[in-house]
């Protein structure tokens, strides 16, 4: 029964996105504000009703009902609840369904919130969202439907593939996906400016904590896939230049163009065709990325049981979508008044800049994910564009961009002042070169560009905080008067700071991981012990222990630095019987921000065993950047002026509210 | 400035940045992407010695030989040519005999392909998906291949890997 009603919800779901997407379009076309209202109620009813069908869903999850081919193909009866859960969107149809579960929650959420709205706009912004709604509603009732049943009930499901049964799996796939589909707010807004030939800053003002709040959870959701990799896969690698990983990183890069840009048009009403432009691009690079995962073009470790004839079905969508909107675009975009003038070095012309680099770089990333799939269709051949290729093109083009990153906050709207800019940052600067002759001079082995990117960090975190000394006036005026101002200071300012800081640092991480990172791979006995990155490793020994749905074998390592003993790590390989697959489970010590890593490789018949022990010095940094810039990003998105709302751009639109 | 020199010199600035990053791209293509290749291919057109390439094919049964410090030996086939891979490390959890693999490296003088990575792959039905191609095109994915223990339903119409297991 749960499994029907979740079905008839979600059916439900599909005809209330129907009237979202048509009846506010031709209420807008008759300025009838009872029609535009529709938008409202539809809105937050879908919400309830996709709720309700994701609600149904988890509940056969948790009940094992095995009469349910979704849950017998990735649940099994001995399952901790937790991955019961989780499993749910840990497959195809279910993770679709969340995708539009969370699409919905976004437009109840513009529903609800958006009272200060006009009401065209809205009508118009929820219309698309109904579009898009629709769109993936009909995509999984008819090619991923999650609550099918079995004609005969197995007694016992499948499981679900042991590499998911982790926590990651209950973190990772939501924060991604508030992030891809939070763009779809930028997107509709676009769309919308673009039906009603209407731009401004006001405009602006709406989208940009939309694409804040998304930016920040698809920043989350990508630092957090990439831990569960470095902790889950056993070999100690984080980014892996991976397709699915890039097609998370597109939509992140284009997303932080956006933010850079909706500035610029808030409070200087400039780079308005742009930003509409970017809007669009960036949740056409979601769409873009949910393709290429859901619809098993490319081979990578992410795609799991993917299925390439429903490819064609969110081609289509893909098709449709970016399609249309571009059109639209090139066909309204003109109709679109040019904004405020500004000189090539002012902070508008930074923000230019910081676009231009972060979408050459996004470009180059998509050249290379999609470049093998372009060359198998047109000639045939196989190839594999992996970390060289990123490393030639997307490296270099951010070295500028980081260059640059300090001077924007320090230049005035307009036009700005290089020279006094650049003597704020001497500070920085010389700090930065401090660093680079540091590392010359002491640490030794590794590249020799290392120290110049770890100098490059420290300018960029030190110019980040610049900017905050110069506006409270560190040091210059007594440290009561600074602590005023600095509360003073609006949190926009502060979330900058942390945001930029937090690039330096995750730069720090990477940099040194990559570089003096040491690695001892062999086979060890019991009470054999290694020397890795100064910490003693003893094997004292291999045990046997039964999970719930696993048995393992685990080795037991006592730890120590310099005779005194710091703890024991247990890594384990555990084997599902279910699936007849096995995982490796990392064990880890954090010692400061720098990390141990043993893992587990074959057992041999002598009772010896292989594994990989690693020292990562400062690899936390990698983690803790991401959560710095998430940081920042909240700050900012608590900032008055957000919250406030904007300000009503024209008495027209207020006339129509009063209708209400 | 005026307006239309101020738009010049953004236009000017995004030129030379996007002709840049053209460059390094064409670059990098040239030099950095891999190539893959089955055992046929190398048979039919030998790749020199030192260049990189991907390697896809399923490990021959009973050709697994371990050696001292990890080392390892196997031999890669797809039905038609064989080619030897020494290796040295840790094999990933799925690696078996009898299943597809994909191994990166470069064929030393002796014609043994010297891999440095052998790629992991998730699930325990994984058939590297250019491995799957490549043995349908050559026709022995149904005979050879598909026909695991208990695996009726082998290769349907669109013969998706992750499928294939489905009954096991």
């Amino acid at each position: 029964m749960i499994a029907e009603t979740g079905h008839y919800a979600l059916v439900l779901a599909l005809a209330l996105a129907l009237i979202q997407s048509l009846v506010p379009m031709i209420g807008a076309k008759l300025r009838d504000p009872a029609l535009m209202n529709v938008a409202r109620s539809t809105a937050v009813a879908q919400l309830l009703f996709v709720g309700a069908s994701f609600v149904a869903l988890v509940l056969v999850h948790v009940g094992s009902d095995f009469s349910v081919a979704n849950v017998f193909e990735n649940s099994h009866s001995q399952k901790p609840l937790l991955y019961k859960i989780t499993g749910v969107w840990g497959n195809h149809e279910g993770s679709m369904l969340l995708w539009v579960a969370i699409l919905a929650l976004f437009g109840g959420l513009v529903a609800i919130f958006g009272s200060n709205l006009p009401l065209s706009l809205r009508a118009h912004v929820l219309a698309v969202q109904g579009w898009i709604a629709t769109a993936f509603y009909l995509f999984i009732l008819l090619t991923s439907n999650p609550f099918l049943r079995l004609a005969e009930v197995p007694v016992e499901g499948r499981d679900l593939n042991p590499i998911l049964q982790d926590i990651g799996l209950a973190i990772h796939p939501p924060m991604l996906y508030l992030g891809y589909v939070g763009f779809s707010i930028s997107f509709s807004f676009a769309v919308a400016a673009l039906i009603e030939g209407r731009v401004d800053a006001a405009w602006a003002r709406w989208v940009r904590p939309w694409t804040l709040m998304a930016w920040v959870f698809l920043t989350l959701g990508i630092a957090m896939g990439s831990y569960w990799a470095y902790y889950e896969l056993g070999w100690g690698g984080w980014w892996f230049w991976d397709p699915v990983e890039n097609a998370s990183l597109m939509p992140w890069l284009a997303g932080t163009a956006l933010l850079h840009s909706a500035l610029v048009m808030e409070k200087r009403n400039a780079l308005k065709i742009w930003t509409i432009l970017l809007s669009i691009l960036t949740f056409s690079l979601s769409l873009l990325g949910t393709f290429l995962v859901r619809s098993g073009v490319l081979t990578s470790v992410h795609a799991f049981a993917t299925d390439p004839s429903r490819g064609v079905f969110i081609l289509l969508i893909l098709c449709l979508f970016i399609g249309g909107s571009l059109t639209l675009y090139a066909w309204r975009a003109s109709s679109l008044k040019q904004g405020g003038l500004f000189a090539p070095i002012s902070r508008e012309g930074s923000l230019v800049l910081n676009n231009l680099f972060l979408t050459t770089a996004c470009a180059t990333v998509f050249v290379g994910t999609l470049y093998p799939l372009a060359l198998e269709v047109l000639t045939g051949d196989k190839i594999s564009v992996g970390a060289p290729f990123f490393n030639l093109t997307f490296g270099p083009l951010c070295v500028p961009l980081l260059l640059a990153m300090p001077f924007g906050p320090l230049l005035a709207w307009k036009r700005g002042d290089l020279l006094g800019a650049a003597q704020r940052l001497i500070a920085a600067g010389l700090l930065a070169l401090f660093a680079v002759a540091l590392l010359w001079a002491f640490v030794h082995g590794g590249s020799t560009l290392a120290p110049l990117a770890i100098g490059l960090a420290v300018f960029v975190i030190v110019g980040a905080l610049v900017d905050l000394v110069e506006r409270i006036a560190l040091f210059r005026v007594p440290l009561g008067i600074s602590w005023r101002r600095a509360r003073g200071l609006p949190r926009a300012a502060w979330g900058t700071a942390f945001a930029h800081a937090g690039i330096g640092v995750a730069l720090i991480g990477i940099v040194c991981e990559s570089t003096w990172n040491s690695e001892y791979i062999a086979t060890m006995k019991p009470n054999d012990s290694a020397m890795v990155g100064g910490y003693e490793f003893k094997l004292n020994g291999l045990s046997q222990r039964q999970g719930p749905n696993y048995r393992e074998v685990f080795a037991s390592f006592s730890v120590s630095q310099q005779g005194a003993v710091l703890g024991t790590l247990t890594p384990s390989k555990r084997s599902f019987a279910t699936r007849g697959m096995s995982t490796s489970e990392a064990a880890l010590m954090t010692r400061g921000v720098s990390q141990l890593y043993v893992s587990l490789g074959d057992l041999r018949a002598d009772g010896a065993v292989a594994v990989r022990i690693y020292h990562k010095p400062w690899v936390l940094l990698i983690w803790y950047g991401p959560l710095l810039m998430a940081f920042g990003g909240l700050l900012s998105l608590s900032d008055r002026r957000l919250r406030v709302g904007a300000p009503k751009p024209a008495k027209a639109a207020r006339a129509l509210q009063a209708a209400e | 400035m005026t307006r239309k020199q101020r738009r010049l010199t953004m236009i000017g600035g995004a030129g030379v940045v996007l002709v840049i990053a053209a460059a390094l791209v064409l670059n990098a293509l040239r030099d950095s992407i891999v190539f893959f290749s089955t055992p046929q291919m190398v048979a039919e057109h030998p790749v020199p010695p030192g260049k990189r390439f991907r390697l896809g094919g399923v490990v021959e049964t009973g050709s697994l030989q371990r050696g001292d410090k990890l080392a390892v030996s196997f031999v890669v086939a797809d039905g038609s040519a064989k080619v030897p891979v020494s290796y040295q490390g840790i094999l990933p959890d799925l690696f078996r005999e009898g299943q597809g693999v994909v191994a990166e490296g470069a064929l030393d003088a002796a014609g043994v392909f010297k891999a440095d990575t052998v790629l992991a792959k998730h699930d325990e039905t994984y058939m590297p998906r250019e491995v799957a191609d490549s043995l349908k095109k050559q026709g022995h994915w149904k005979d050879d291949y598909a026909k695991k223990p208990g695996a009726g339903s082998s290769a349907n119409a669109n013969a998706e890997p992750a499928a294939q297991g489905a009954t096991q």
